[in-house]
């Protein structure tokens, strides 16, 4: 790999630790980070089958309140620069999914280290507001955040400095029954993420529309967009209706809650 | 005082810009407060001229502060119009301020999360994987750049619709609209949620039902057929009449479960999973879990 590409995926890594914590471009989202680098290593094709894989198992990965999910930033960094270094292409897209399922637990134990690294940045931002320091207020935080952009940097700078031949030599010793094996797993893991995602929205009310949409995917001819447009129409069906039941039910007086009854009255 | 102090446009945008740090200093001590500060300075540099009052105004601002980083944006407009009354000369004190910020940050919160990180992010997620997966470079171009507008069209605007409304919000929220908009997307994202696991939560199991031999002339008949292209062009129309390439008609499992309801094992799998969500399990310990199942029945000759 060349010195300018080593360069570009280290700052990849910054971006993707930066937004780990921000939570806003999306950088650390597999999908952006894998494809970035495999753009920047001219592994394009590879990066971006790595980072879709990916994204469908990191899906239901979100940071609630104080709570933080696996680390979906060193997972993408990493396996991306593991599939990179592998030298297998697309074929190796599964090994390298392998690896980076235990790299976002361990980057869990990062993101908890810096978090507590920023109690101390947080008080002195309080003295510089203590002086009305404005500058240096703006500057801590500035640190801080750049502090999150190492966190993954520092270890993708590592990663780069292990021979290619032995990350293919590591990959290439995993037998295919292995792989074939984590590949199928990988199939199944991405229940995980829905399952969280369903567990958080559930209510009694719309474990219907649950149905209606797992019905209606079974037709193959319906593409994603189509299902979406399905059910924003569905929800604002709904949201209507609801307005109208409530209305008649509030109403009082003359409104009975029976159409059909004011369509005679009136006559 | 003279002239009214006004907040432009240009000092809300440069709030609004900087609000995308707002997590930058998140610690487990008080969270979004130092992001919250580095977000009102443009306003408190145009607000307060001296020392003393600016100190202030950071000070106030550094109190404890969490939300959804996208909804804090309602929140900054609120404030900022308060803090621009009250430099004005109006009777606002630090408790109103604070009140208003810890008012809105509970409930806005709540119709973040189900809004941002269970709907638009795993549908565009899927949405971009799905294509990703094939290697299209669709697939993360539409992730990314749907996702920016979406989230950035949202900070101004909600932004800006807290500085108009002022502290007024508050009603206007907690009213029917907030109700509305997590309600609806709950609906969107169940049903969008269970069409992915119909489509991507893949179990092939492998293990064949039965093997049934087939009567004579409903297979093509290789040992007859004419030599060179003109028994390919037999062999092929012969399957597209319908016949099978083989003797045998091979069923698998995965073919009869397809028959009665396609995706059914991975919709158990999905609510296996929630069943171990609810009773404590932690995620990762179940996605190592299931990598293991994977790979034990790989090599069982079941999926």
């Amino acid at each position: 790999m060349s010195a300018i590409s080593m360069i570009l995926v280290v700052l990849v890594a910054f971006l993707a630790g930066i937004e780990g914590i921000l939570d806003e471009f999306e950088f650390h989202q597999p999908l952006v980070a894998c494809t970035l680098i495999g753009l920047v290593t001219g592994n394009f094709t590879a990066g971006i089958v790595l980072g879709g894989t990916l994204q469908m198992i990191a899906l239901g990965w979100a940071n609630i309140g104080a709570a933080v999910s696996p680390d979906a930033a060193l997972a993408s960094v990493a396996s991306a620069i593991i599939l990179v270094l592998g030298g297998q292409g697309v074929k190796g897209v599964p090994a390298a999914i392998a690896v980076a399922v235990p790299l976002a637990v361990a980057g869990l134990f990062l993101t908890m280290v810096v978090r507590t690294l920023a109690v101390p940045i947080v008080h002195a931002m309080d003295a510089a507001a203590e002086q009305g320091n404005i500058r240096k207020l703006e500057v801590w935080h500035i640190l801080a955040i750049c502090m999150q952009g190492i966190r993954i940097a520092i270890p993708a700078a590592a990663l780069l400095f292990i021979p290619a031949k032995t990350v293919a030599g590591f990959l290439n010793s995993m037998p295919a029954w292995l792989t074939d094996g984590m590949a199928i797993g990988g199939g199944l893991v991405v229940a995980v993420g829905y399952a969280l995602v369903i567990n958080m929205m559930a209510t009694k009310e719309v474990w219907p529309f649950f149905v209606l949409g797992f019905v209606v995917a079974a037709i193959t001819q319906l593409t994603l967009i189509a299902i979406g447009a399905i059910g924003v129409a569905l929800a604002l069906i709904y949201l209507n209706l609801e307005k109208m039941g409530g209305s008649s039910n509030g109403g009082g007086g003359n409104n009975t809650g029976d159409p059909l009854g004011e369509i005679l009255n009136d006559y | 005082m003279a002239d009214k102090i006004e907040l432009t446009k240009k000092d809300r945008l440069a709030v609004a810009w900087r609000s995308t740090f707002i997590q930058g200093s998140w610690n487990y001590e008080r969270m979004q407060n130092g992001g919250w500060t580095f977000s009102m300075i443009p306003a408190i540099k145009k607000l307060y001229k001296t020392k003393e009052d600016r100190a202030a105004a950071m000070k106030r601002h550094m109190e404890f502060f969490n939300t959804h980083p996208y909804l804090a944006s309602p929140i900054l407009g609120v404030t900022l119009a308060l803090e621009e009354e009250r430099a004005n000369g109006a009777d606002i004190d630090d408790v109103a301020i604070q009140g208003v910020k810890v008012g809105m940050m509970g409930p806005l919160a709540g119709v973040g999360d189900p809004v941002f990180w269970f709907t638009v992010r795993p549908m565009l997620g899927a949405l971009g994987a799905s294509l990703a997966i094939g290697g299209n470079i669709l697939g993360p171009i539409i992730f990314f750049v749907a996702w920016n507008i979406i989230r950035m069209g949202f900070m101004w605007y909600t932004q800006e619709f807290g500085y108009k409304a002022g502290s007024k919000i508050t009603e206007d929220l907690s009213g029917g609209l907030l109700k509305d908009i997590t309600k609806g997307a709950s609906i969107l994202g169940m049903f969008v949620l269970a069409a992915l696991v119909e489509r991507w939560v893949s179990i092939k199991f492998t293990p064949v039902v039965s093997t049934v031999k087939l009567a004579k002339g409903a297979f093509i008949d290789w040992t007859n057929m004419p030599k060179g292209s003109a028994g390919v062009q037999q062999a092929l129309q012969d399957q597209a009449s319908g016949l099978s390439l083989t003797p045998d008609k091979v069923t698998t499992l995965q073919q009869n479960l397809d028959q009665l309801i396609p995706g059914l094992a991975g919709l158990l799998l999905t609510f296996l999973c929630m069943w171990l969500l609810k009773k404590k399990v932690s995620p990762i310990v179940i996605i190592l879990g299931l990598f293991v199942v994977g790979i034990g029945a790989h090599v069982l000759h079941i999926l």
